[in-house]
């Protein structure tokens, strides 16, 4: 490529890199989940493997899920939006190139010590110091890769889109940071710099801001672009956008206690984790409410265009389990769903409905686009993909709801002489017919990637990689 | 409790954030200059057709995130919510606990009351009694002895007639109010790798079993002088020590001469906690449930 092809065109070669990449770890991620949903019905199919068991599986698929396909897919569309909507390359195509690599060596380093065993033992966060370490070099690059784009734009006003995922690589830097601090004990081991409770709050701090802006404010900076490019109307209201970003980044950074309700975490510190999760209800529709009321004037598009399907049933489980959050964080109702099954089907209508379907909604838009073509080889299968992931979604949430609060209700039950009703593993018993039902909705989200998968080949075999040219700003505006 | 500096701290941000929350809300509810038509957009393009529009905020929405905020104002006067502020209700999780503990076991009293200071034997016959002595099982005993009573490895089981502590009333009341523990000692340093071979052979025939190695006629020897005095000279065991009885073929940690080998070379340990927290009457329910069961089971097996 030529000096002057590198200042003309965009960067799409990391862009390409990543959405690929997002595809297979998807695929990975989501078999892993449906191997262990089937070693909850039958644990024998852990094969009496200590790296096949269940405790060293379920943090492989959250890693997988989250940070592998999740985070695969905010590169790619981050970098794709950020250098149309600045108009401009991105800062470094090598600190680009390098959060590639090192991104993929901090997700095989995962595959790797997690089932070994090696664990810091705090969820969503389990890797070891030494791959915390490179985490936060990539996640550095990333961020000058991303605000260098910002800083160099040729538009004066910076695209919604691009706070979203500006205060996403910040926040999450921060988080990643303060929460794996750790005192090395050898290469492979090493012991939190927190104690007791303030552990768990720091660790909680962490995690739900991982919900908070790794698998939602990302994610709305993805929708913000895909939804009005898709739909070809423009977004339903600015203030809207400003209202709900503010509030959404300030609020979410007190609702990490409700994860800690009825615990030894002092009461005072409790109910702020409740009140502000209420607090959160509001802001988290803005986005829910902009990107549905852009749709709305083209709602017949939805009829013929499977890539708006995604896109609008993403947002609709975005909207139902951003209102399911705040309920479940009310300390009545926390006592009965706590621990059950009932928060794994909210996190899979947060992770699958809005995460999943946002990322392959959009993904169906850009990856032909990246290969000079205008569409994907086959819209039928996209279509296809799009019911067997719903229909997936909705079995899998539906009967861990009901799991969840039978369990909730049996845990709970007492005689009148004061004895519990139920022994634990009469509940269990009765869980069995919803994990049966959980796992036909993961093998239908999974048999839906390899549709994917199938199409992606098809399209990127017929198409042609070439240099998009970098479009001038329109002139007098932005 | 927070230091002051910490609790001002602490209360000035949670209010500061709301504050400004709802400071947002009320700059951003009216139009300000912009165009007054909904058709226009606010001029910025991106990427040739990125535009926005600038509608108000829909009223609905404004008004769910003003409820929301002063629900949040109401819990916080009522409730624990801000640093070192108690709330004016008094609520406390420890108290919500302990009010709904009180309650559970006021009206358990009065179920428990008919069957105080009554001989399980005589609790065992009344069909109310065993019921409840189920219910309590399965809570507190279930867990290592299973829901049926009958155990698994290292965990007595309750339903074969055979009582490592002795199967009196008296002495089950006493096995559950105050726990046991089993102690046998390790003899991989006496024995020696032969003589644990032979000792666990000449075990193995004391319950009518031939082994396939070790010389039975040497194990007798060290029984004789090892053993014997917790076991006794006839193998069969003495309760008040919880020594198990080796010749009915009943094994607590495994029959196998493998099992057998190991638990002479290492010893065991074992304990039963104890249950005395539960009070006198749910022990003699519980116990009356154990004879109960043990009475059941036994009947099954002799026809």
């Amino acid at each position: 490529m030529t000096a002057h092809a590198v200042t003309v065109s965009y960067n799409d070669k990391v862009v390409r890199q990543f959405a690929i990449m997002t595809v297979v770890w998807g695929v990975v991620g989501m078999l892993v989940g449906v191997i262990i949903a089937a070693q909850l019905m039958f644990p024998e199919l852990n094969f009496d493997t200590p790296w096949l068991t269940f405790s060293r599986l379920r943090p492989l698929h959250t890693n997988a899920v989250i940070f592998a396909f999740g985070g695969s897919a905010i590169f790619a569309t981050s970098y794709y939006i950020v250098q149309r909507t600045c108009h401009t390359r991105l800062y470094s195509d090598g600190l680009a190139a390098f959060t590639f690599w090192g991104w993929q060596l901090v997700i095989l380093s995962a595959a790797i010590t997690l089932p070994l065993g090696m664990t810091s033992s705090k969820e969503y966060a389990e890797l070891e110091w030494p791959i915390d370490i490179l985490i936060a070099v990539v996640w550095v690059a990333y961020a000058i890769v991303f605000l260098g784009t910002l800083a160099k734009r040729r538009v004066s006003h910076i695209y919604v889109a691009n706070w979203f995922f500006a205060a996403f690589i910040i926040t999450v830097a921060v988080l990643h940071i303060v929460n794996s601090a750790a005192i090395p004990v050898t290469l492979t081991k090493s012991y939190s710099a927190y104690a007791g409770v303030v552990d768990a709050m720091v660790q909680w701090w962490y995690g739900h801001n991982a919900v908070g802006f790794f698998l939602t404010a990302a994610f709305l900076g993805m929708m913000y672009y895909f939804v009005p490019k898709q739909a070809g109307r423009p977004i339903y209201s600015y203030r809207l956008s400003i209202v709900h970003f503010w509030s959404l980044i300030s609020i979410y950074m007190w609702a990490g206690p409700h994860h800690l309700h009825y615990t030894t975490l002092p009461d005072w510190a409790q109910s702020i984790g409740m009140v502000f999760s209420l607090m959160l209800l509001a802001p988290s529709w803005g986005g829910m409410i902009n990107g549905i009321m852009t749709l709305s004037g083209a709602w017949h598009k939805l009829r013929t265009d499977p890539i708006l399907k995604f896109l609008i049933v993403s947002l609709s489980f975005y909207g139902m389990s951003t209102f399911e959050g705040p309920m479940m964080s009310i300390k009545t109702i926390n006592a009965l769903s706590h621990y059950t099954d009932w928060t794994i089907g909210h996190v899979h209508s947060g992770a699958l409905g809005w995460v999943a379907m946002v990322s392959v909604g959009s993904l169906y838009m850009l990856i032909p686009r990246l290969f000079g073509q205008t569409q994907m080889w086959s819209t039928k299968l996209i279509d296809i993909h799009f019911w067997t992931t719903t229909i997936g979604i909705v079995l899998y949430t539906v009967s861990m709801w009901i799991a969840g609060v039978m369990q909730g209700l049996m845990w709970r039950a007492t005689n009148p002489d004061g004895t519990l009703t139920y022994t634990f593993v009469e509940a269990l018993n009765a869980t069995y017919p919803y994990y049966a039902i959980r796992l036909l909705g993961g093998v239908l989200v999974l048999f839906g990637m390899f549709l994917m998968v199938y199409n992606v080949a098809k399209t990127i075999g017929q198409g042609k990689v070439t240099p998009v040219v970098i479009p001038n700003p329109e002139l007098a505006h932005a | 409790m927070l230091s002051s500096a910490m609790n001002l701290f602490v209360v000035a941000l949670t209010v500061l954030n709301t504050a400004a929350a709802v400071w947002l809300l009320v700059w951003m509810r009216k139009r300000r200059g912009e165009s007054r038509r909904t058709e226009d957009t606010t001029g910025h393009v991106w990427d040739a057709d990125l535009r926005e529009y600038n509608n108000p905020l829909p009223r609905w929405w404004l008004w769910l995130f003003v409820l929301s905020v002063l629900f949040a104002v109401v819990y916080a006067v009522l409730y624990p919510t801000l640093g070192n502020y108690q709330g004016t209700l008094g609520w406390t999780q420890i108290k919500q606990w302990e009010q709904m503990q009180a309650e559970q076991e006021k009206q358990a009293r009065v179920i428990l009351a008919k069957f105080a200071n009554r001989e399980p034997e005589d609790l065992a016959k009344d069909e109310q009694a065993v019921a409840i002595g189920r219910n309590l099982f399965a809570n507190h005993c279930a867990a290592c002895h299973g829901s049926d009573g009958r155990g698994g490895s290292g965990f007595p089981n309750l339903t074969d007639g055979d009582w490592l502590w002795g199967g009196e009333p008296t002495l089950i009341q006493t096995s559950i109010a105050y726990g046991r523990m089993g102690v046998m000692a390790p003899w991989a340093e006496v024995l020696g790798e032969q003589g644990l071979d032979d000792a666990a052979a000449y075990v193995m025939l004391l319950s009518g079993r031939k082994a396939l190695k070790g010389d039975v006629a040497a194990g007798q020897q060290h029984f004789a002088q090892f053993c014997a005095a917790c076991h006794g000279a006839d193998a069969k065991g003495i309760t008040a020590i919880g020594a198990p009885n080796l010749t009915d073929n009943i094994w607590l940690h495994g029959g196998s001469m493998e099992a057998i080998r190991y638990t002479i070379a290492n010893g065991r340990q074992n304990l039963m906690p104890v249950q005395e927290h539960l009070g006198d009457t749910r022990i003699r329910l519980l116990a009356a449930y154990v004879i109960s069961i043990g009475a059941t089971r036994v009947a099954q097996l002799e026809p």
